[in-house]
């Protein structure tokens, strides 16, 4: 049965405040029912005040083949890490 | 296709009654029930407790994966339910595994056996739009622990409700075979809704100590939430069946017998059986 549903992309914000995280995925025939078996597969435990469901076939990904030209080149910028000041006790959430 | 349920007569009923002794494995473990509040926590416990019992039989069958796992939440929730009311009823454990047939007063509805899917969820309308109607007014009830109890499984119960609805949709403006099936289901356990508004002596005690709301003021208002769902399905509402009544008085369907050997068995088998 569920092999012939579309697959959903579940992100769960854990609380208020947080971004919502992908952690998992969840068959379901249409919108409604993935949030609901989203929050049966994934909420069980209160990991989450709010729930997102996307068909996965609206995510668009990189591609693999292409990790070098689009990743590697970051690897050589260290200096665009904010790491070359001490950064005040009194700031928060840095 | 339909389950036999012949009428109990008050000759079947003296029968039992003098083979209790032999028939069953325990005598009596509980002072008869007499108060009208531990009558009606034994009633909603023995609900919740038979229903959470049929949900789970579910467990490692559901039709997918996710179903299983929202049909073993549904289970918990109910068994949770059960806990806390046989539990404040008194030793919640005994009254589960050592009651035979005849001492639980759970309604007809929920001993109902699971069938197919669309089955199950007919009785989960059926028997959570009646318990959140209850529920949202027993929040308003003279007793504390209903109070609390109420307020905390009102918004479980909204779940159950709202899920086995969605269910229903799908089912019912499904395919032909799905609508078939939940038509089939809503048969089956029509002629059970009138034993969830019967209001016999206990019940209209607890209605007087206004422990209980009186199911009959919503009776109407249930009536037309599952004829708004069923709408929604493009189903009918199924024809009025012969009403079937008689489980908060002990007089179950041969059905209830099956599930209680399944579920206690361990501690019959092994009393005091602890882990």
């Amino acid at each position: 049965m569920s092999g012939d549903w579309p697959l959903w992309e579940v992100f769960v914000r854990a609380k208020g405040g947080l971004s919502h995280r992908h952690v998992g995925s969840v068959h379901a025939p249409d919108a409604e029912l993935a949030l609901r078996h989203a929050r049966d597969t994934y909420t069980r435990r209160l990991e989450g005040v709010s729930l997102w469901v996307v068909p996965s076939a609206e995510i668009v990904a990189s591609d693999p083949d292409e990790a070098g030209e689009l990743f590697e080149p970051a690897e050589s910028k260290i200096y665009r890490h904010p790491t070359f000041y001490d950064i005040p006790d009194e700031v928060k959430h840095i | 296709m339909a389950p036999s349920l012949p009428p109990i007569r008050p000759e079947d009923e003296a029968v039992a009654e003098k083979l209790r002794p032999n028939g069953a494995f325990d005598p009596r473990d509980d002072e008869p029930l007499g108060s009208a509040r531990k009558e009606l926590l034994v009633r909603l416990g023995d609900d919740a407790l038979i229903l959470g019992q049929r949900v789970s039989e579910w467990c490692g069958h559901g039709p997918a994966l996710e179903v299983d796992i929202s049909l073993a939440n549904l289970a918990l929730d109910l068994v949770g339910q059960a806990t806390l009311l046989l539990g404040q009823a008194g030793d919640g454990d005994r009254l589960a595994f050592h009651r035979d047939v005849l001492d639980f007063k759970n309604c007809l509805l929920v001993e109902q056996p699971n069938g197919d899917f669309a089955q199950t969820i007919a009785r989960h309308l059926l028997y959570t739009t009646w318990q959140h109607m209850l529920l949202q007014r027993m929040t308003g009830s003279s007793d504390r622990f209903l109070v609390e109890f109420a307020t905390k499984a009102v918004k479980e119960v909204a779940y159950h409700r709202d899920l086995a609805s969605e269910w229903t949709v799908r089912l019912g403006d499904g395919t032909e075979e799905s609508a078939r099936r939940m038509a089939d289901g809503l048969d089956w356990n029509w002629r059970f809704v009138p034993e969830l508004f019967e209001v016999d002596e206990i019940m209209q005690a607890a209605i007087d100590e206004e422990i209980s709301p009186d199911p009959r003021t919503f009776e109407d208002e249930y009536r037309s939430a599952i004829a708004a769902v069923l709408a929604d399905a493009k189903l009918d509402v199924p024809a009025e069946q012969r009403a079937i009544l008689g489980g908060r008085r002990g007089h179950h369907s041969e059905h209830l017998g099956h599930l209680l050997a399944v579920m206690q068995f361990l501690p019959r088998t092994y009393p005091d059986a602890t882990w």
